[in-house]
């Protein structure tokens, strides 16, 4: 199973995902997205969106993913809680499920305003899990 | 900040002289328990600007400096397009032109509390704010082309204020050589129901009221007057400015190989000012500065329409609108010479002196209106650019109070409705669809915005005019 979790950064906050696979880690990272504007667990995954992206650096790709990510949360104004993400070269095709947000429900705290080159990473580690991270700038 | 290397040239001035690949000094501004606090990635951040290609003079971290993402915010640079001098995105921020515009209303403190509590609930319903929200404005592809070169005097051409607001915001509204074509169509997507509306996180706007003049010739300058009520509000260029940093970013990031550009960190990513990408940057940045003044200005005309309905003898005027997330072409006098320069303030505001020829004429014998924002239930400040900021830091200083405290920490420490029940105690009254939201901006997770501006008016990079306490906070 993969993880997430936020890491500290003075005013904007960090997002780490890890998983068995590079697609979990990036779908674990996207989780922990949600989670700095709501409780995932809040948001039900009633309408999948396609999201796309390509880009020949496995690190800006995870950026142009949570990129596309916000784009589409902010476009749409959706949350997503359920990510079925595909990775093929520097391709990239996901399934983000969600919904409409529903401010009594989810309460959002914050609005992510993209996902910055700062402390980001893409890496295999040592145990052979996959680690994807960066700052949002929120 | 571990303080070996550091050189403290003044009580407030503390210098790191250039080492390994840095082409100009790093100086901050701060006292000692101010610098002690900041975080040791400020010194990294401005040490590694201040390795990058063409930066002249020195750059600059302001008191309420922290942690940013390539430029630390609080930061100030300037690059020379003749010595191969570079624009970064993340030395301006995905915010472009966030910034603090305030209002005088003529109405006085006692007013404002006798209808505090509908006036309260009135902005609430008519200032759109937090995630999800939306303006009332729908922009045709015209229409926002026009937006993005017009600024503040569109919005005014369509009604939405007058033209003698103009004479009150940074470059009269209206910011020269913007590029809408260079402006992607996703961030065109993003902006097409934001207009007037205001965002989430630090953003907000305030009614507060001058509860102390520290200079009364320009505070009188500047019409505050004490025991009065102000309005503030704090945005920027929302979801537009949001996807063109997103946007420029990236393409920096991917090119700068091709320019030759040794990065310590991809976060620093840029492009030489005499380049395409450099140029198309700079173009999209103005739109997005034209998109925040245009966005500042309808939510004036917003906020003017709750005052009419409740407080109707009251008269709101601009004082000032100035922006503090930007690149921006000046004159400056750097080693010995007048030179045009690309100035970045990241989390830093302009503060010309007295005299300056761009500061509105009525205001030009006090300095420009220098406008900081505290945090939710604090205090904020107006000061007014000196002369002696030129030569200590470009003409900038501080912008706000800076986070002392992680937004996850904060979560921990509060809670929402506890917090908006002890500030209504305090008379405070904070209006947020998201209780979650407040806790993360709690007062007290900021730094001191007193201590920030006493060392800013100290160190003599702007003078203290006037405090302002709020009476009413609407947040995203």
């Amino acid at each position: 199973m993969g993880e997430w979790e936020h890491f500290a950064h003075g005013a904007d906050i960090g997002i780490r995902g890890r998983g068995r696979t590079l697609a979990e880690a990036f779908a674990q990272a996207a989780t922990a997205l949600t989670a700095v504007v709501t409780d995932p667990a809040l948001v039900r995954p009633a309408e999948a969106v396609r999201i796309e992206c390509r880009i020949a650096d496995p690190e800006l790709l995870f950026c142009e993913w949570l990129n596309s990510l916000v784009f589409t949360m902010a476009t749409r104004r959706m949350l997503f809680s359920r990510f079925d993400v595909r990775l093929s070269g520097d391709e990239l095709e996901a399934d983000a499920w969600g919904e409409t947000v529903d401010v009594p429900r989810h309460a959002p705290a914050v609005e992510v305003k993209g996902a910055t080159l700062t402390e980001l990473a893409v890496r295999q580690e040592p145990d052979g899990r996959w680690l994807a991270q960066c700052v949002l700038d929120v | 900040m571990d303080l070996q290397g550091l050189e403290r040239a003044s009580e407030f001035r503390w210098v790191i002289e250039p080492t390994s690949r840095m082409r100009v000094p790093a100086v901050l501004y701060a006292d000692e328990p101010l610098i002690r606090d900041m975080d040791d990635k400020v010194r990294e951040q401005i040490c590694n600007v201040a390795a990058l290609p063409g930066v002249v003079g020195a750059v600059y971290a302001m008191p309420d400096a922290h942690w940013g993402y390539g430029f630390p915010i609080g930061g100030v640079a300037a690059f020379d397009s003749e010595q191969g001098g570079v624009v970064s995105a993340g030395g301006v921020g995905f915010d472009i032109s966030c910034g603090v515009r305030t209002l005088l209303t003529g109405a006085t403190r006692e007013d404002v509390v006798a209808v505090q509590e509908t006036l309260a609930h009135e902005l609430a319903r008519a200032i759109p704010a937090g995630v999800g929200s939306t303006g009332r404005l729908r922009l045709s592809e015209e229409e926002m082309n026009a937006m993005l070169t017009g600024g503040a005097r569109w919005a005014v051409a369509r009604g939405y204020g007058s033209a003698t607001d103009l004479e009150h915001i940074e470059e009269r509204g209206c910011i020269e050589h913007a590029k809408p074509a260079a402006i992607s169509q996703r961030a065109r997507q993003r902006q097409r129901d934001e207009m007037g509306t205001l965002g989430s996180g630090n953003h907000y706007l305030e009614v507060q009221w001058v509860a102390e003049v520290f200079d009364e010739v320009i505070a009188a300058g500047f019409g505050l007057a004490l025991g009065h009520a102000v309005v503030s509000i704090h945005c920027g260029s929302r979801g537009l400015g949001h996807q063109i940093g997103t946007d420029y970013l990236r393409d920096m990031a991917l090119e700068a190989p091709s320019f030759g550009i040794h990065l310590p960190d991809r976060e620093l990513a840029c492009a030489p000012l005499r380049s395409d990408l450099g140029q198309r940057y700079l173009g999209a940045m103005r739109a997005a500065m034209n998109c925040a003044l245009a966005n500042r200005q309808i939510l004036t005309h917003l906020c003017r329409d709750s005052f009419r309905r409740f407080l109707p003898a009251a008269d709101l005027r601009l004082l000032y609108d100035v922006s503090h997330n930007i690149c921006k072409e000046e004159e400056h006098e750097v080693e010995g010479r007048r030179r045009r320069l690309h100035v970045h303030r990241k989390g830093a505001t302009r503060a010309f002196g007295p005299g300056h020829p761009d500061v509105p004429e009525s205001m030009r014998p006090f300095g420009q209106p220098v406008l900081i924002g505290g945090s939710m239930g604090t205090a904020s400040y107006v000061l007014a650019g000196c002369a002696s900021g030129e030569a200590l830091a470009l003409s900038s200083a501080c912008h706000g109070a800076g986070r002392s405290m992680s937004r996850h920490q904060a979560t921990r420490q509060w809670h929402g409705r506890q917090l908006v029940a002890e500030l209504e105690a305090r008379g405070i009254l904070i209006r947020s669809p998201s209780m979650r939201g407040v806790a993360e901006e709690a007062p007290g997770a900021y730094k001191s915005v007193e201590r920030v501006v006493d060392v800013a008016e100290r160190a003599g990079l702007a003078r203290k005019v006037a405090r302002l306490e709020p009476l009413i906070c609407i947040k995203g």
